[in-house]
């Protein structure tokens, strides 16, 4: 899928309007946008920091939000602590402070359109912000696509929009979950307590209705690696198989 | 705008003028990809040399392996913002390629294309006179295949999604053509040190 995305994403400065903890390691900042702008779920934008001297740096935080609500923008950022951004955000920011971010950004990483087959999604850590906006996005679309989502966290206090995802499971029709805890016993019959691989992938795609149409993955490079592959042994093509990786 | 509170790391030890606005310097080697990493035997790989849709020339992984060797020490920049410094690489000058296809100057612009489909768009200007490669060895070993082994192209002055992974085949074109990332938001050129990383920076 192509989309041609050539409108400019200015640089705006945006006001935070909240911070709320969501993990011990993990705060969602939401941020007023003050152009607003249309967005595909899966999108990220670019977050500016600049120093009295002028010295800046520059970050990509995947939108959690479902496009629906895009005059807010929740990023769902993890404290890294060698980091020089991350940490600004969990130690310094606070509501009614001003950052300054271009988007939205980034045109292959989508919710697919039409979305007219199950979509497998499979993420670790923070990996999930995209994935939730694709999520929270078919909620509020009422789009009838299957989706099952499997996602890798350290223990269940780790997993990060855990209970908003457990009350989606309940409400919303043909969204399965499965959680993998890498450090924890399972909590849930239906979750698993390993690292990520080809059988686990295999099981909760089983939970589909029927076969996927595609696979999104987000998550380091070792993860998605292993994601991915399990995809390509399911069966899907590897075009159908969707990459965002932290980098590292 | 200055942002409350933010002052970064500003170490001082790092040679500012080497990081390109915007950037900040890592010491690993980030992966980036947008689908499952592909796996390409060296003796199933090819590489084609095309002008517009007609082929000039096919190489195998061993005639490859005979052309003229280049090395490059250089410093790269990924659009996603990291910077990695004096990175060293083996391989062939695109040069090379094009003298032993009997070509010089064939058109101005090239597409390159590689075996996941992926594909990018950068200029003759910038691929000749020794300015990129396709690179078979990265810290004297052979391509690792998370960066693209066992050959990718290397364009190091331009942001790094321009190096494309897994190449199999340069293609020259009339007209600058879109490549897979520039279909989706990304710039035409991606200089880092004019900081074109979207359509219209």
């Amino acid at each position: 899928m192509t989309e041609a995305i050539v409108a400019t994403a200015r640089w705006q400065s945006c006001a935070i309007v909240e911070v709320a903890t969501r993990t011990p390691a993990i705060k969602s900042f939401f941020l007023r946008l003050s152009e607003p702008f249309d967005y595909t779920a899966g999108q990220h934008v670019d977050v500016r920091l600049t120093a009295p001297n002028g010295y800046n740096v520059m970050r990509s935080y995947s939108i959690a939000s479902a496009p629906s609500d895009s005059k807010v923008i929740e990023l769902a950022i993890e404290r890294l602590s060698d980091g020089e951004v991350s940490p600004f955000f969990h130690d310094v920011a606070q509501a009614g402070d001003t950052i300054e971010l271009r988007g939205p950004l980034g045109g292959h990483f989508l919710w697919p359109r039409p979305a007219n087959k199950p979509v497998l999604l499979i993420g670790a850590g923070s990996g999930v912000a995209p994935l939730m906006a694709m999520i929270r996005h078919r909620k509020a679309s009422g789009e009838p696509v299957p989706v099952a989502l499997l996602l890798s966290s350290r223990t269940w206090g780790d997993v990060l929009f855990r209970d908003e995802l457990l009350g989606l499971e309940r409400s919303l029709p043909d969204f399965a979950l499965a959680l993998a805890l890498t450090r924890e016993p399972a909590m849930r019959r239906t979750d698993f307590s390993r690292r990520i691989d080809c059988r686990m992938v295999a099981d909760v795609a089983g939970r589909l209705p029927s076969f996927p149409g595609c696979a999104l993955v987000c998550g380091s490079n070792a993860f998605a690696d292993i994601a991915a592959d399990a995809a390509l042994a399911l069966g899907l093509e590897a075009g159908a198989i969707k990459t965002e990786r932290y980098g590292a | 705008m200055v942002t409350r509170g933010f002052t970064g790391r500003q170490s001082g030890s790092e040679p500012s003028h080497r990081i390109p606005p915007g950037q900040h310097l890592v010491d690993n080697f980030p992966v980036l990809t947008a689908g499952p990493t592909p796996r390409i035997e060296p003796a199933d790989w090819t590489f084609t040399l095309k002008v517009g849709p007609r082929p000039v020339k096919e190489w195998s992984w061993s005639e490859f392996n005979s052309l003229p060797r280049t090395k490059m020490t250089r410093d790269i920049h990924c659009v996603t913002s990291w910077s990695k410094f004096n990175t060293a690489w083996e391989g062939v000058a695109v040069d090379d390629i094009l003298a032993d296809a009997g070509l010089s100057a064939p058109t101005p612009f090239a597409l390159a294309h590689c075996y996941d489909g992926y594909s990018t768009n950068v200029p003759l200007a910038d691929l000749a006179m020794g300015k990129a490669m396709v690179a078979l060895k990265y810290e004297g070993q052979p391509l690792p295949r998370d960066h693209g082994g066992p050959a990718r192209l290397l364009v190091p002055h331009l942001y790094f999604w321009k190096s494309a992974k897994w190449v199999n085949g340069l293609q020259f074109t009339e007209r600058d053509e879109a490549g897979f990332w520039e279909l989706r938001g990304y710039h035409m050129y991606g200089d880092p040190w004019n900081e074109q990383r979207y359509t219209n920076d």
